[in-house]
């Protein structure tokens, strides 16, 4: 999604380390015979595709890449990196923002782009199993007209479940539907030693500790889902659909507070600024109006006499808030394009500066004009511009900082005001990420938000699923840690341990 | 088990509580949080506790973010406390757990034991509603988790690690939740049966529509059923008058549309826990009863009433999730909670209250994937280093 070009300092995540670099060989004729020669690429020209994922600025050729065709052949190559003590990173679509698909140069890439069936659809228990290459929209494809699957990132059309599982999805609609953690209540894992688990299933509730909730959300670093059973919801009977503008963003971030306290929860509430309509229009062509200051696209949806209710009251609540321009989709038509509209805010930036940073930060919703005015402070200091898009109903903003990457140096600057960005949101006492991840790109945002003892819990839920630390190193720690020996005396008994080797 | 040897703590303070953590962890001294003791029986025996770790030195409301809908609480804030504050500005935290209103439990409480009641139907359970979690580990770090905000992917989530850990990973010393605007007013339609087919089936059609409930449950008790499906919203009444026409289309009897439906509800929250009701009587030998969780399909509805009747006991469902819990009176314990759980295998059935001696008799969880287990005990061991929250009393004598 971001345009912008390769800057000075991306790279590899260090090593653990002072090794020399590993011979592969070995390994890579296992993986062949695991999973077959067409599927195992070794080539520069091969694994170029792979070098990075939907944030350009980092890239790394991998090692090797090999593309499983089934769970048994994931748990294989993940056996087999096991055995080499050889590290891997698991990849979907690649569409990810936060590099957290980036390749490591002496490890593995494992692919999943072939695991793309539709396992089962069980419309009367509201459950659809997948494999992890599935895409979002197939999973409600599978269930529609009469159901839907709610997480719906913008990326929707390619990214993949598994995808969305490492982390934790979310999309427009999740200030009333929630995140992929609350749909997914099983899966099927490849542990990082090579054991493969299944965690709920088509019923909630496992027992024992939730598992999936730690699962999901971890960026790849767990092990690897091979399927994942996902709840899958009646789709509302309606939907209502408006854009509204105003002069200032503060009267649209009024509309909003206005709207959570008379306790409407609208399926979506989207907010951009002058820029980012200004953007839109050049690619959308929705007719709207380039120069004011603010635009909402706010949608209900629900059961039909509520939504219907609650409508007029929207309505009513943007005109008081200083709207004279308050437009209601008439049809799917005209919401489809007032959706075009926010969506192409994005790509249309290219229209308006030739490179720009899409940055992903969260704020307490109440805080946004005091946030608003830091970042116009910020992009006055730096002289660079700044267009913002929010989920304004979560209080997710999308910053864009536009800069001119043939001018030397404007790349740095333009990443430094994004980095400053993120200090505005943890100012306010929000967060660094609300949907893109750590990955690698936040991970030296980390320590601001959590302390030295937070990092160390977040190493112990780590070291009990990937004690070797094989699965997707160098990402979400801002520093390689290793997992050390378990202290205290509590030990799993090796008959215990050797009684499962024999299970799987 | 001798009791006497059980001394009560109550630090007053996340830090007291931690430095208490780590000389218990050095000593070697089993401990176990109590909240408002309402869960007391939940889990397995374990091995005997030197220390209850008491939460009501720990019960302050920290933030009510209003604009916000979050809230931030210490754990041993008493559940019903936190509610009364919230309602006072309009807003709820969206969980109705049964004895969560007149008696004590705690926030803590209804978090590390992941309990929920009828609400959960929209809103999701426990896990679902807390965006941020403070920690006191054994060797007497705290630490946080998550944010206070509620879109946050940054860190690991150990907020639902540690969401129905009943009290064997850490103390939780407080969480960060998110609320709801609470619904002015509500309406429910009620529908009744004799026939478990025909309820079972209203329910699954009904959980099927795009009503936008508050609550879907479905109740059994001696004989015969009843569907209820509750809306909160400006047009509640018009709601919930719809949903009857469809409990009419699908055959159920007596259908009507409540608008004064609060005792109804709170009937079937008293219902979820009707075994703790039901308190011994040691003079006449009259022994306590057992809940049971059973985690299904929305379709498992019909073979749940059959199992709960055949046990001779009562059910109340959250028909949309396939989640039910069946209550069973007194006698004979052992062999009738083996009987549901063999008619309803594989679907895990976790014993929640019950007598001590049905406990140790039985083990409360049930089986899991083994590899699944491996993968908790490694848990149990990062995070417990000293092995001091309530030993042997979760799965697989974690």
């Amino acid at each position: 999604m971001s345009s912008a070009p390769e800057i000075s300092h991306a790279g590899e995540p260090a090593p653990l380390a002072e090794a020399p670099p590993r011979d592969l060989a070995p390994l890579v004729a296992e993986l062949r015979a695991a999973v077959g020669d067409d599927w195992v690429y070794t080539q520069e020209h091969q694994l170029r595709t792979y070098e990075s994922d939907g944030l350009l600025q980092y890239h790394v050729i991998p090692g090797a890449a090999v593309l499983p065709g089934s769970a048994a052949e994931v748990q294989a190559v993940v056996r087999a990196c096991a055995q080499a003590d050889v590290p891997w990173v698991a990849r979907g679509a690649g569409s990810g923002l936060s590099g957290g698909a980036l390749p490591i140069s002496d490890g593995i890439l494992i692919v999943l782009s072939r695991l793309k069936r539709v396992l089962d659809v069980d419309l009367e228990n509201q459950r659809v199993c997948v494999e992890p290459g599935v895409t979002n929209l197939a999973v409600t494809a599978a269930v529609a007209p009469q159901l839907f699957y709610p997480p719906d990132p913008s990326s929707q059309i390619v990214c993949s479940i598994g995808g969305n599982l490492a982390e934790n999805s979310g999309g427009a609609h999740c200030f009333k539907y929630g995140f992929t953690t609350n749909y997914v209540c099983g899966i099927e894992l490849v542990l990082p030693d090579g054991e493969m688990i299944q965690l709920g299933g088509k019923e909630l509730d496992p027992l024992g500790y939730d598992l999936l909730g730690a699962f999901v959300g971890s960026e790849g670093t767990l092990g690897i889902a091979t399927k994942a059973w996902l709840r899958v919801m009646p789709a509302p009977e309606t939907t209502r659909t408006l854009v509204s503008f105003f002069d200032t963003t503060r009267q649209a971030g009024e509309v909003v507070s206005e709207i959570v306290q008379a306790g409407i929860v609208p399926g979506a509430i989207e907010m951009m600024d002058e820029l980012a309509i200004q953007a839109s229009e050049e690619m959308a062509h929705a007719g709207y109006p380039v120069g004011r200051g603010a635009a909402l696209l706010i949608e209900l949806d629900g059961a039909e006499r509520e939504c219907e209710a609650r409508f007029d009251e929207v309505v009513a609540i943007c005109e008081k808030c200083g709207s004279d321009d308050v437009r209601v989709a008439k049809d799917e038509a005209e919401r489809q394009l007032f959706w075009k509209s926010r969506k192409a805010a994005f790509p249309a930036m290219g229209r308006l500066s030739p490179n720009y940073f899409v940055q992903d930060g969260v704020i307490p919703r109440t805080k946004l004009p005091e946030v608003l005015e830091r970042l116009d402070e910020l992009s006055e200091e730096y002289g660079m511009r700044v267009a913002n898009v929010f989920h304004a109903g979560d209080g997710n903003l999308h910053p864009l900082v536009c800069y001119d990457g043939r001018v030397e140096g404007e790349a740095e600057k333009a990443e430094e005001l994004s980095g400053l960005i993120l200090d505005a949101c943890l100012d306010a006492g929000g967060s660094i990420t609300g949907e893109h991840g750590v990955g690698v790109d936040k991970k030296k945002h980390m320590p601001k938000m959590f302390d030295e003892p937070d990092l160390a819990a977040f190493q112990m839920l780590r070291c009990a699923f990937d004690p070797a630390g094989l699965a997707n190193p160098g990402k979400v720690m801002p520093t390689p840690r290793l997992c050390g020996e378990v202290p205290g005396p509590y030990r799993i008994h090796p008959l215990e341990a050797a009684g499962l080797a024999e299970r799987f | 088990m001798a009791t006497a040897e059980v001394t009560t703590e109550r630090p007053g303070s996340p830090e007291e509580a931690a430095k208490l953590l780590r000389s218990l962890g050095e000593a070697g001294k089993a401990v176990r949080v109590r909240g408002g003791g309402t869960k007391l029986d939940w889990g397995g025996i374990g091995e005997p506790v030197a220390v209850e770790l008491e939460m009501g030195g720990m019960a302050k409301i920290l933030e009510h973010n209003v604009g916000d809908l979050t809230a931030v609480l210490q754990a041993g804030v008493p559940f019903a406390e936190a509610q009364a504050a919230f309602a006072e500005e309009g807003q709820m935290l969206a969980l109705d757990p049964p004895l969560g209103e007149a008696e004590a439990a705690t926030v803590g409480g209804v978090i590390a034991t992941a309990d929920s009641g009828p609400l959960r139907h929209r809103y999701g359970g426990a896990r679902d509603l807390i965006v941020g979690i403070s920690l006191a580990l054994s060797d007497g770090t705290l630490a946080k988790a998550g944010g206070k905000v509620i879109k946050n992917v940054a860190g690991y989530d150990l907020a639902k690690l540690f969401t129905g850990s009943q009290g064997t990973l850490g103390l939780i010393v407080g969480v960060t939740v998110r609320l709801h605007p609470k619904p002015e007013g509500t309406a429910t339609a009620v529908g009744a049966s004799d026939d478990a087919e025909q309820l079972a089936k209203a329910a699954t059609l009904l959980a099927g529509l795009p009503l936008e409930a508050d609550s879907l449950d479905a109740a059994w008790q001696d004989g015969s059923g009843r569907l209820l499906a509750r809306f909160g919203g400006a047009t509640a009444a018009e709601q919930a008058e719809a949903a009857a026409e469809h409990m009419r289309e699908a055959g159920l009897d007596g259908v009507q549309a409540l608008e004064d439906d609060e005792e109804l509800w709170a009937d079937l929250r008293a219902a979820q826990r009707a075994a703790r009701g039901e308190a011994g009587d040691e003079a006449s030998g009259r022994g306590r009863g057992a809940s049971l969780k059973v985690s299904a399909r929305i379709t498992d509805l019909g073979p749940a009433i059959r199992t709960a009747e055949a046990a001779g006991g009562s059910l109340v469902s959250r028909a949309a999730h396939g989640l039910s819990w069946i209550t069973l009176d007194s006698g004979d314990l052992v062999r009738r909670v083996a009987g549901v759980r063999d008619a309803l295998q594989p679907r895990p059935v976790v014993l929640l209250d019950g007598p001590a001696e049905l406990r140790r008799e039985l083990d409360p969880w049930g089986p899991l994937d083994p590899g699944a287990l491996v993968v908790m005990k490694r848990l149990k061991e990062r995070f417990d280093t000293t092995r001091i929250f309530r030993p042997g009393a979760f799965v697989g004598g974690i």
